[in-house]
């Protein structure tokens, strides 16, 4: 256990855990202050978080995120877990190398070049082929889709390259048809990769801001969106508030996922 | 008719659909919008929408022409304002990676040395504000680092200083919020890697007299070079490209690239220009992005050969 370790490290680990979370405990402990003064506490109160649920701006965009980033992660898991199998089981095929390297990009580009080109994309194809009508929830959602099917690629490889084969290929030898295999050897084996993945998927879509200013409409601002403007005017409790329900929101649903992949290896 | 019926079922389970749908979606959606951002950084400014001359023109006589017009790149290149935005990108983001690896070196290496169920509860702790808003995350900095913040508030009350810091608004706090958002980045890499190595060797470098730091610089600094090079890059490329906390942090003193062509395509409008600065920042991005590349698909090479 942690005896192991020699002070020395163990100061910088209790430094670097509290570097990465003093400001998050700030953000909670403010949220439950009655002033309207972020830095000052003056008693206990929770009246910004119900002045959240009257807020019908920010509600609305809840709303929209939400449904943005449920779509975007089922989409993005199906492609990014299509992309992976190709890689990893299809073998040799011409322009897999050039696949790799798609499958991965969207990972390391800045967000604000993706978004840039995703809204010219959108603009010239509704010029040519009038699709799509304007830019609003469909055009996020693809925008997203793109952004996370990399993600999710990349853990269902992981997970599929540590495989036992040998599953696969007795069904194949008894005589299943490779999408028989495929639906019912291949993905109950990588669902821990599925789940983790949708997960990260709809975190991510929720999450976004840069990529969903460039490609969102008037009409269809996403939660972060609207947390943005309102942060330009300067800190207030409200978002506070609405830092708190997300970061127990996140935290319950990553214990969940950990405990459900990690439960079976050890 | 039962023949119609089987090709178009074994159509539908053929490879060829798990191909082209993955490839097809980031062939449309990835790869030619960024053709169409090169396209666009060699056109006019106009007025309208979209705000930009069409590139090729039919003549008559059925001419295609295409003109290629380097004004927005030759406007970047004269004016030193940009020359200096990308060198300011740069540096505010290798400061920023050489501080996550600062922090983060030991950090995966005491998680690294810690048995699983203390490790998972660990790694969990590092993924956890990684999975929460970053805007959130760069807004708590906003109510640390602000005049009247805890930062400045908690000084004064130890006596240490009288009047308030100026540490908002400022190229350090633009820095502090890089390695704060992107420490989770640097750490699960490394971890990945100094996981791997084999303690053995380090046993023998102390068998063989080595002392505590010796033994590290000569062996497991070397080993987990891969993972050092990992998470530099998934800290520095997104980090040269930052404009969330530029914006909020950094005031308008720190000038970044990201926050340049934020201005330019929302402010000013001048989408040419936006896309001839986003060619210029993937020029510049291209190097350390192979690097990556080529290190991932290494890794991953590895592990499709079973």
């Amino acid at each position: 256990m942690l005896t192991k370790l020699s002070p020395t490290l163990k100061t910088f680990m209790t430094l670097g855990y509290g570097f990465l979370y003093l400001p998050i405990l700030t953000l909670i402990i403010f949220s439950f202050n009655s002033s309207r003064q972020v830095t000052v506490w003056q008693g206990f109160s929770t009246k910004w978080y119900r002045s959240l649920l009257q807020d019908e701006v920010l509600i609305k965009s809840a709303w929209v995120s939400l449904q943005v980033a449920t779509f975007s992660a089922s989409a993005a898991v199906v492609f990014g877990t299509l992309a992976a199998v190709v890689l990893v089981r299809l073998g040799r095929f011409k322009g897999r190398s050039f696949f790799g390297i798609l499958t991965t990009a969207p990972l390391v580009m800045p967000e604000v070049i993706t978004g840039l080109a995703l809204l010219l994309l959108f603009v010239g194809l509704e010029q040519i082929i009038g699709w799509p009508k304007g830019r609003g929830i469909l055009t996020i959602t693809i925008a997203h889709i793109t952004l996370c099917m990399t993600y999710v690629t990349i853990l269902v490889r992981g997970r599929l390259s540590d495989m036992d084969r040998s599953l696969e290929e007795a069904a194949l030898d008894l005589g299943a048809r490779p999408l028989k295999v495929f639906m019912a050897i291949t993905l109950p084996l990588i669902s821990p990769a599925l789940i983790s993945g949708w997960l990260l998927a709809f975190a991510l879509s929720l999450d976004d801001l840069v990529i969903a200013s460039f490609v969102a409409g008037p009409g269809s601002s996403t939660l972060p969106m609207v947390i943005f403007s309102s942060i330009r005017f300067g800190i207030s409790p409200q978002i506070n508030a609405l830092a708190t329900i997300i970061i127990t929101g996140v935290a319950i649903g990553v214990m969940v996922a950990g405990w459900l992949i990690h439960r079976k290896k050890y | 008719m039962n023949k119609v019926l089987r090709k178009v079922q074994s159509s539908f389970t053929s490879p060829f659909w798990a191909i082209i749908v993955p490839y097809g979606w980031l062939l449309l959606f990835f790869l030619i919008p960024f053709l169409i951002v090169l396209k666009i950084s060699f056109s006019d400014l106009k007025l309208g929408l979209p705000p930009y001359s069409p590139l090729t023109e039919w003549v008559e006589q059925g001419v295609l022409v295409i003109k290629l017009n380097f004004t927005n790149y030759s406007f970047i290149g004269t004016d030193a304002l940009y020359l200096f935005t990308y060198l300011d990108s740069l540096i505010i983001a290798i400061i920023g990676t050489l501080g996550c690896l600062c922090i983060g070196y030991p950090m995966a290496y005491g998680i690294a040395k810690t048995d699983p169920p203390l490790r998972i509860v660990l790694l969990m702790m590092v993924i956890l504000p990684f999975w929460t808003s970053f805007l959130l995350r760069v807004y708590a900095w906003i109510g640390i680092l602000s005049p009247h913040g805890f930062l400045n508030t908690a000084l004064i009350k130890i006596g240490l200083i009288t009047t308030p810091l100026t540490l908002i608004d400022t190229t350090f706090a633009t820095i502090l919020g890089i390695i704060y958002c992107y420490l989770p980045f640097m750490i699960l890499p490394l971890f990945a890697s100094l996981e791997k190595i084999d303690h053995s060797l380090v046993e023998a470098a102390y068998d063989l007299g080595a002392r505590p730091f010796q033994a590290f610089l000569r062996v497991i600094w070397p080993l987990s070079m891969p993972g050092v090079i990992a998470g530099s890059m998934l800290v520095l490329i997104p980090a040269v490209g930052e404009f969330v906390i530029p914006e909020l942090l950094g005031g308008s003193q720190t000038l970044m690239i990201g926050k340049v062509i934020w201005n330019e395509f929302f402010t000013n409008r001048d989408w040419p220009v936006a896309s001839a600065l986003a060619v210029l920042m993937l020029i510049f991005l291209i190097i350390p992005i192979a690097i990556f590349q080529r290190l991932q698909e290494r890794q991953v090479r590895f592990l499709d050969a079973d």
